[in-house]
């Protein structure tokens, strides 16, 4: 039976989309069987994140009014068999999803995968709320800036009030994915500090993503960044959040400005 | 020859209690009028009360006394006891109160549109109050295990404590009290208000910023102090 996580944040832009794709290929390099859902309807991006634009024939919307099977409408990675994709309607808006519908879909999926990972619209609209409900466990994702950490903590207070596991009176997972961490800003204090946002939203930490270009380039490519370029460090923090995902003890190490300026000084020299 | 009971001790006590006193008024039919309109608003008010008559200065024929004790019954008022009564008057139907046999009639007093003493009862929150969310409690005082988030409120009719940072919005006293207090371990609030008076981020002095503090009410001030 399938984990359904959601990754969600309420603001937009802080890489939920990224941070999906990353996880779900890092998930099935180990050899689990992981779905991604968009759930972005109107606003799909997930497909070009994980290169398959070309392939998509039926998706989430379909499905979900019945005019496609899920088995027509999975897209299965070109690069890892694994993993799949089951991409939003471009063409369509987020009313077009039956609360009905997203439950039969979920329910359909579970029995045949180990992860089933929902990539939430920004907002904390239908669409949002659509993505979390069904969720055992949340990847909140967040920059270290005020306004992303105060939307993290509103998406925290929905997930503890909203999805059908708080409402059963059970208590669902949170799990915070800080994204886009530059040491060199933090340390000069013009971001906040893992400490400040870990304090503000008090839930444990899943994993710091550093700042960089790898990301953005792995992104262009269509290839998420953990197949792309497995070696950079966004990949391996990425490659650690999926490993305490799966519940192994990986220690969380706060990328520090020292080992960037010395990275940087390599890097000059390299080249 | 039976063998002797064991002695039983009996334990007497003296005690105060609060209970709803009605004073009719003259005439009396037309205060029954009264109390026959104010049932009808609110079916339940005498519901489940102790009820005390005052009759004291109405000065009352027993025949007419011994009436209205009738009609009070007649509408499922339970009486308790009566004030003010003469105790020949009563033959017994209920016990008679000691207090204001000899009180003067008090001219302007309306006894039974007085609303009950609500309740006073407290809100405990064992979690972090996140942006957003909407606290309100409107019996009494609200305390916060955790931090509040900023973009969330809280409402409360007493004082509010929050053990740990405020960095939200707090309105104690909401319904009226000017003795309700806030107090927090670490103060970066957006907003504080007891009983309409409030203060914003903004004019927070800033060593009061981060700092253990509790704000109460000196006339139409609000005060915030650093608690140590």
């Amino acid at each position: 039976m399938a984990q359904v996580v959601v990754v969600t944040s309420g603001k937009g832009g802080v890489g939920k989309t990224t941070s999906t794709a990353a996880l779900g290929a890092a998930l099935a390099r180990e050899g689990e069987r992981v779905a991604v859902i968009d759930f972005d309807v109107g606003l799909r991006n997930l497909d070009l994140v994980m290169g398959a634009e070309r392939r998509v024939v039926f998706d989430l919307i379909h499905v979900v009014q019945g005019s496609a099977r899920l088995s027509q409408a999975l897209i299965r990675d070109k690069r890892i068999d694994t993993l799949f994709l089951l991409a939003a309607s471009q063409t369509r808006d987020k009313e077009s999803l039956s609360d009905d519908g997203v439950e039969r879909v979920i329910r359909d999926l579970r029995p045949s995968f180990d992860w089933i990972i929902c990539d939430s619209p920004a907002g904390i609209e239908r669409g949002a709320a659509l993505a979390m409900r069904h969720a055992d466990l949340a990847v909140v994702v967040a920059n270290p800036e005020v306004s992303s950490v105060r939307d993290s903590d509103r998406i925290i207070g929905l997930l503890d009030s909203t999805t059908d596991k708080a409402k059963r009176g059970e208590a669902i997972e949170k799990h915070l994915l800080l994204t886009r961490y530059d040491p060199a800003r933090a340390g000069r204090g013009e971001m906040l500090g893992v400490d400040d946002v870990l304090e503000i939203l008090c839930i444990p930490l899943l994993g710091i993503i550093p700042e960089s270009k790898d990301v953005l380039h792995a992104s262009n490519m269509g290839s998420p960044v953990t197949l792309n370029n497995p070696g950079s460090g966004a990949a391996r923090a990425y490659e650690d959040a999926a490993r305490r995902l799966r519940g192994q003890q990986v220690p969380v190490v706060v990328p520090s400005e020292k080992s960037t300026l010395f990275g940087k000084l390599l890097g000059r020299r390299a080249a | 020859m039976s063998t002797p009971r064991p002695s039983t001790s009996f334990k007497f006590r003296g005690g105060s209690f609060h209970a709803l006193v009605v004073k009719p008024e003259l005439p009396i039919d037309a205060w029954f009028a009264d109390i026959d309109a104010l049932l009808g608003r609110s079916p339940g008010f005498f519901a489940g009360k102790s009820v005390v008559v005052d009759v004291s200065g109405l000065a009352l024929t027993k025949q007419a006394f011994l009436g209205l004790l009738d009609e009070l019954s007649k509408r499922d008022i339970r009486i308790l006891g009566v004030e003010g009564a003469n105790p020949s008057d009563l033959d017994g139907r209920v016990p008679s109160l000691a207090r204001g046999q000899a009180q003067r009639p008090e001219p302007v007093e309306a006894p039974v549109t007085q609303p009950p003493v609500p309740p006073v009862s407290s809100m405990l929150i064992d979690a972090p109050v996140r942006s957003g969310q909407l606290i309100v409690h409107p019996d009494g005082d609200v305390t916060v295990v955790g931090s509040v988030a900023s973009g969330a409120e809280i409402v409360a009719a007493g004082s509010i404590h929050i053990y740990g940072t405020l960095r939200g919005r707090v309105l104690a006293g909401a319904y009226g009290n000017q003795r309700a207090r806030i107090f927090c371990r670490r103060l970066d609030a957006e907003l504080m208000a007891i009983d309409g008076r409030y203060i914003v981020a903004d004019e927070i002095e800033p060593h009061l910023r981060k700092a253990p503090v509790q704000a109460w009410l000196d006339g139409d001030e609000l005060k915030i102090i650093t608690m140590t």
